[in-house]
């Protein structure tokens, strides 16, 4: 099962190497990793997928919570909650090409960020499962290049993740 | 800092390591010196408050701080200087952490603005240390160093223990830069904040379960031992007459001697643990980790058991075994309430089912029993633990290797007391027993200390003899020499059909003159005759000075019971020829 992992971390030099350490040397998985300052510039925020079965995840969340420099934590995926990924896509766009991409990025609700001759940049943003579409739709065109962000999330409703 | 620092006194960052450490009540540093610490050892040098042990080898003093944490529940203070002397420290922290032992190691590290040049004896202690410390931490500015070292203490002794390491680049030390020092008297950190007493609507129901129990079994492990709560386990356990087995880690939490005490558990626990293991219908398991060593297959473990967990790791819970009833908290206040709850409820376990449980307990103990060979003309390690036992009263420091000695140690010597079995379990470190019995010996000068090895372990840190010689450190090593990596030799006899790849010594030095080169007294025993005057002699006549007793043993001995590959706890081999 896929999880979405949100922690508060101390914003401290070698806290994210130890966050990091931890997956690699106890073999569990990251499928993606977003991280920044918050508005309190002490503290980082963190957004972490994850995939494993029940036993899996309640270790990996026993285990974050152990480091020292892990303030709070929550899975995200436990309750109703917002997913929103960022990927900018660059693809050849000519001849007919050029209405097609522009035809799907206005479907996807992307937005045409960076024009050339020969190339489109889409800009689009939403779950996973919706980049993964566009790719997906995009399929009669030439890719050349994907940037996704990763993951960021946050709780649905008045439930936060705060000191 | 405001008024405070208006009258502190100004210490360099070196005054200031060594101040905090006195200021911490640390009274010994295990070390050796070199260039990123010289500050710190000009500053040592200049005070009497705290006192530094030379060893031979940085590893040494990682086992010696080790040894005293273990036998004090104090952290154990080590320093070391940058690169070669930091990693030299690195299986000793690794040892620390795997059996959750509080230390806190300083390693030198070079100056601020050559970190990253790749700079002469620069290692990235802390990314080198990270997989195996409980935290690690740098300095940045020197004032910060009596915060650090508090924190330092406080996480490595708070919930569960562990090493912590403190990297101190040498410009944070510099004599001539001189800050206010002030030492906080306690750390409140917000996001480490140990959970300590246990949920008391948890405990009732623990409690309730444990009462309404016809088979149950207590099965406790390190966390008894290093949380200080023997006491509290014994009482209740003879409150209730349950059974008691430990693990490796928690030999003498319980009496080794007492009738409820059933032997420790898992791959050569007795064979009357493992059977009440797996035939429990509860286990209160208490301060104890699942250990592999201790489930076999994890799949055919405690079929009809309900199991209690308490641990201060939320971790350690439901990892390798699911608990029925977690209890998340310190074992000591954990337990503590739990004997109040059941001396309120003025109600015991179904008398007539746990006699009915002891009787079958009691068979299981005639089947095995910890026999072995009585009759063979060769020297038994088996027999020469017994007798280290009864010389010493069951009340000795024994530190040990790893190996087969290790495991007739741990079954055949009768540990009364608590804290006073010292042994490497997670990690297995071959060259733990020597150094472990000197940090014991220096601490407890009065005490009888007894390094349990054999020929392959005793070389990984022999060259510590010589600071056995420095100190006066009168430990009594005995060599259970077998001629072989003893433990690997049995799994090739039982495994690779005795083919005996490299698990033969040969070439061994002579013991007695090597010990007597270092300036100690070497005793060899050959026949079964010659053991307790050999005894008479190290523990009794040269009472204060180190003897070296070079054992030579049945070569071919294995130990049983061994638990079969793949099985039950309670699938057993227990002899040669003989299984379950
Ligand atoms: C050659 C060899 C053979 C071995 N054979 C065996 C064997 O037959 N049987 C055996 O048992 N082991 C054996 N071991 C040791 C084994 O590898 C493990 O080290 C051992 O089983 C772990 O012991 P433990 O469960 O007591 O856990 P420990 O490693 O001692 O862990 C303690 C647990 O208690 C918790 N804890 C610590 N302090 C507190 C506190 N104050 N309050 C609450 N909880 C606390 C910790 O979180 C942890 O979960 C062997 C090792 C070697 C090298
Ligand atoms: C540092 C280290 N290297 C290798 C091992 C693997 N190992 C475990 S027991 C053992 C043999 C120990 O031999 P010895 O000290 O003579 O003890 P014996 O088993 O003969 O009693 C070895 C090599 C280990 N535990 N530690
Ligand atoms: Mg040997």
């Amino acid at each position: 099962m896929r999880h979405i992992i949100s922690v508060l971390l101390e914003n401290e030099s070698g806290a994210l190497a130890r966050l990091v350490g931890l997956f690699a040397q106890r073999g569990y998985n990251i499928d993606s990793l977003t991280v920044a300052p918050t508005e309190d510039p002490t503290l980082s925020r963190l957004t972490l997928v994850t995939h494993g079965n029940d036993q899996v995840i309640e270790q990996i969340t026993k285990q974050l919570h152990k480091l020292i420099e892990v303030v709070k934590l929550t899975d995200l995926s436990e309750a109703a909650h917002i997913e929103r990924e960022l990927m900018l896509v660059k693809v050849k766009a000519v001849g007919e090409q050029r209405d097609e991409v522009k035809r799907s990025a206005d479907i996807f609700r992307g937005q045409i960020v960076d024009v050339s001759a020969t190339t489109y940049t889409v800009q689009l943003v939403g779950t996973s499962d919706k980049l993964d579409a566009f790719i997906q739709a995009l399929s009669g065109t030439q890719i050349l290049e994907v940037v996704r962000s990763g993951v960021s999330g946050i709780s649905r409703g008045e439930k936060t993740l705060a000191l | 800092m405001t008024s405070q620092s208006k009258h502190a006194e100004m210490l360099s960052g070196a005054a200031m390591v060594i101040r905090a450490l006195a200021d911490e009540g640390v009274e010994y540093v295990y070390g050796y010196p070199g260039g990123a610490v010289l500050h710190i050892y000009d500053a040592l040098f200049q005070q009497n408050k705290v006192k530094h042990v030379l060893v031979r080898h940085e590893q040494a003093a990682t086992h010696m701080a080790d040894a005293y944490a273990r036998a004090t529940g104090k952290a154990g203070v080590v320093l070391v200087t940058s690169g070669p002397g930091a990693t030299n420290a690195v299986t000793g922290i690794a040892t620390a952490y795997m059996d959750s032992i509080p230390m806190v190691v300083l390693t030198g590290q070079v100056m601020s603005h050559l970190i990253g040049e790749d700079a002469f004896q620069e290692t990235d202690m802390l990314g080198i240390s990270r997989p195996i410390v409980k935290h690690n931490m740098s300095v940045r500015r020197p004032e910060d160093i009596p915060y650090l070292i508090k924190k330092a203490f406080y996480i490595a002794q708070s919930g569960r223990p562990g090493p912590v390491v403190l990297d101190i680049p040498k410009d944070m030390t510099i004599p001539s830069n001189k800050f206010p020092y002030h030492y906080p008297d306690e750390i409140k950190l917000r996001s480490y904040q140990p959970k300590l007493k246990g949920h008391s609507g948890q405990i009732k129901k623990a409690v309730s379960a444990l009462l309404a129990a016809k088979k149950p079994v207590l099965y406790s492990g390190g966390g008894v031992i290093m949380g200080g709560a023997a006491a509290e386990l014994t009482e209740l356990a003879q409150y209730l007459n349950l059974p008691v087995t430990n693990t490796l880690m928690g030999l003498g939490a319980y009496p080794g001697e007492d009738k409820q005490f059933i032997g420790m558990l898992g791959m050569h626990g007795s064979y009357e643990a493992n059977q009440a293991m797996h035939h429990a219908d509860l286990i209160l398991a208490v301060g104890a980790r699942f250990d592999d060593r201790v489930t076999n297959n994890t799949k055919k473990f405690c079929p009809d058991a309900t199991i209690i967990h308490i641990d201060i790791d939320p971790a350690s819970i439901s990892k390798t075994i699911n608990a029925h009833i977690p209890i998340v908290g310190l074992v000591q206040p954990v337990l503590e309430e739990m004997l109040a709850t059941v001396k309120q409820k003025k109600k015991k376990l179904d008398s007539s089912a746990l006699e009915q449980w002891w009787q079958q307990i009691n068979d299981w103990r005639a089947v095995h029993g910890g026999r072995y060979d009585t009759t063979s003309a060769l020297l038994k390690p088996q027999h020469v633990i017994e007798q280290v036992s009864k010389i010493t009263k069951g009340e000795a420091f024994v530190c040990s290797d790893v190996g087969q000695h290790q495991m007739f140690a741990a079954q055949y010597y009768k540990f009364n007391k608590p804290n006073r079995w010292i042994n490497s379990g997670g990690l297995g470190t071959m060259g733990f027993g020597l150094p472990a019995a000197m940090g014991v010996k220096l601490n407890f000068p009065q005490a009888d200390v007894v390094c349990v090895t054999g020929e392959g372990s005793i070389q990984m840190n022999i060259q510590e003899l010589s600071t056995c010689k420095q100190y006066g450190l009168g430990v009594k090593i005995i060599n259970l020499n077998n001629g072989y990596l003893g433990m690997v030799k049995q799994w090739q006899d039982m495994n690779y059909e005795s083919r005996y790849a490299s698990s033969y010594m040969d070439s061994l030095p002579d013991f007695i003159k090597l010990a007597e080169a270092y300036g100690h007294v070497g005793i060899r025993v050959t026949k079964p005759e010659e053991l307790q005057p050999a005894l008479q002699r190290a523990f009794v006549e040269l009472k204060d000075q180190l003897v070296f007793l070079d054992i030579h043993i049945d070569p071919k001995e294995h130990v049983y019971p061994m638990q079969i590959p793949g099985g039950a706890v309670n699938e057993m081999f227990l002899s040669k020829t003989e299984r379950t």
